[in-house]
């Protein structure tokens, strides 16, 4: 046996593969994980869900307040209101970008996906594409979508708002744009923390517990927490805040840092824990 | 070529891989072989690039393995634990590995039907068995007809026929000269499929030989011989390629020597024999004693010699 094996591995040294195939790039990467997102069922539900989320809490909104009542918030009037359904959308979308990148590990298909990509960093870049552009078209359509709906049912019954109305665009936009950059930092919260039950948790309190926690703390709690992501978000979502708050471009600034921060912890937490 | 020097993985105060250096060739079989928590796993983790050595180097094919253009015609991996996600169907998991190296569709059909999995390609890998997830396994290693293939336990929860099927195969890619690696627990499997065999034991290089010559210094005579002057016949038994023992009251293990030389030794020297015997050791007891907690084989002998 041994003669025979040490002449064939002489003779035949570095069999070469004949299947052609073409070297990693970021595009390449980018398609592999369009295939993994199409692919699974659990995407669509969830992104789904935030749709009809958004739609149906903004129908309701919209109803309830179509009649102009003596005892009505202001905030229940301005434009934004009928988008608060953000508030479900940002967990459904947060949930979503964990569980884009968390499932690969709970799975083992990590190991799948670096053994075509060792580099690891452009599977990092990929997915966050494929997530933002696919969150930020979908949920782009779901505002705009439940703005002109909520106002249609509103204008049955009193003047409601339009498009054109000033203000009206940044809330519409700014609402899609907060919910696609929660979901990003989801969905670097993952590569750091791996498990997705512990990524939603880290993930949720970031978003809700933390700012809340801090509000207990008085007027220096609530300065700090202005600047947590959630109320960054609500600086440029919502037409009229709660007090303290930061100015709308401010607010995009500092969930702009939230993200960028993120991907940088990510990437490095990537690059030197073994998978 | 795979080309490991010292390779070294610490965890905590536990060394799972401990100064390894080794060569697999390519145009041959070599199986990695070593009892469960040797560190095998540990070490085809650390030629994935999946985990980071401590100290020491690998290469594949002459780099690191991330370090090459496309990784997916330089190594196909197995490793143990499943790596495929339960939700997607078996052929959009090997669709999206494949779009990272450009690899057309109509590969991804062929390796489908290649490993067997034709009529269960579309269903979810989640609710798939044991041995179909092996295969699914073995598509995405085989896809981009790599030059090196690394299987960890590719038999495990293989029914006869995917044993026997994956051991033709790798037969097969060995002799188109492609380099294979492959690790077992089990001795018997070894035997039976690889040419060249690395034996590791607590994260040490125990062996690393040619099968046939592991199984020809495995399978090596031993004679009982036990005599009421058992140190006087060891003495006439000495010599260079022999090895004799004390190994319990008046019985002597001797190694390199035939049952007919040391009764004909003893009846010149007029020693009276009481006994002897001739076992042949088996493979699977050499792995046993080779792997056996204090290492080598005279060892073992110690181990008999506290019992009796």
């Amino acid at each position: 046996m041994s003669t025979t094996t040490a002449d064939a591995g002489a003779a035949v040294r570095g069999a070469a593969s004949r299947v052609d195939s073409q070297p990693v790039s970021l595009g390449r990467a980018v398609k592999s994980e369009w295939i993994k997102w199409r692919s699974l069922r659990s995407t669509w539900a969830v992104l789904g869900a935030a749709v009809i989320g958004m739609l149906a809490i903004g129908l309701v909104i919209g109803f309830n307040t179509r009649h102009l009542t003596g005892n009505q918030d202001a905030n229940d009037l301005a434009s934004s209101a009928p988008l608060q359904g953000f508030f479900l959308g940002q967990l459904l979308i947060g949930a979503l970008g964990v569980l884009f990148v968390s499932s690969e590990f709970s799975t083992g298909m990590i190991r799948s996906t670096f053994a075509a990509v060792p580099k690891r960093q452009p599977v990092l870049w990929a997915k966050l594409a494929v997530f933002s552009v696919i969150t930020a078209v979908v949920m782009t359509v779901a505002t705009v979508a439940t703005f002109l709906i909520s106002q249609a049912v509103i204008s049955q019954s009193r003047p409601g708002f339009s498009l054109a109305d000033p203000g009206v665009w940044r809330y519409v936009l700014g609402t899609s744009l907060y919910m696609v950059l929660a979901g990003v930092v989801g969905g670097m919260i993952a590569w750091m923390v791996r498990s997705t039950p512990g990524s939603l948790v880290s993930f949720f309190a970031l978003i809700f517990v933390v700012p809340q926690l801090f509000g207990l703390f008085g007027s220096a709690g609530k300065h700090i927490a202005q600047f947590f992501p959630s109320q960054a978000g609500e600086a440029f979502t919502v037409a009229q805040p709660e007090a303290p708050h930061l100015s709308p471009g401010v607010g995009l600034l500092v969930l702009c840092a939230w993200a960028v921060a993120a991907i940088a912890a990510a990437s490095v937490t990537l690059r030197r824990r073994d998978a | 070529m795979i080309k490991a020097e010292g390779l070294t993985k610490r965890y905590g105060d536990k060394l799972a891989v401990d100064g390894l250096t080794f060569t697999v060739e390519p145009g041959v079989i070599t199986g990695f072989l070593g009892p469960n928590g040797a560190g095998k796993s540990t070490t085809m983790r650390m030629i994935m690039g999946l985990d980071a050595p401590t100290s020491g180097s690998v290469t594949v094919n002459g780099k690191p393995f991330a370090a090459h253009r496309r990784p997916l015609a330089q190594v196909g991996a197995l490793l143990e634990a499943r790596a495929v996600h339960t939700g997607r169907s078996a052929r959009n998991h090997l669709l999206a590995m494949a779009a990272t190296a450009g690899i057309a569709d109509r590969r991804v059909d062929e390796v489908i039907a290649m490993v067997g999995l034709g009529e269960v390609a579309g269903r979810r890998a989640g609710a798939f068995s044991l041995g179909m997830g092996q295969r699914l396994g073995i598509a995405s290693a085989l896809l981009a007809d790599p030059q090196t293939l690394i299987l960890d336990e590719p038999v495990n929860g293989l029914d006869p026929d995917g044993v026997r099927w994956i051991r033709n195969l790798l037969k097969g890619l060995a002799d188109q000269g492609r380099t294979v690696f492959l690790s077992s627990h089990l001795m018997s499997e070894m035997a039976l499929t690889a040419d060249h065999i690395i034996l590791v034991g607590k994260g040490r290089l125990l062996r690393d030989q040619p099968m046939a010559d592991f199984i020809a210094g495995a399978s090596a005579d031993l004679v009982t011989v036990r005599s009421p002057e058992a140190s006087r016949l060891a003495q006439l038994l000495a010599g260079p390629e022999v090895t004799v023992r004390d190994v319990a009251d008046q019985t002597l293990e001797v190694q390199g020597l035939t049952s007919d030389h040391i009764g004909r030794t003893a009846a010149a020297a007029g020693i009276t024999l009481l006994e002897l015997a001739t076992h042949a050791a088996s493979l699977e007891e050499a792995y046993m004693a080779l792997t056996d907690e204090s290492v080598d084989y005279r060892s073992t002998v110690e181990y008999t010699e506290d019992a009796a």
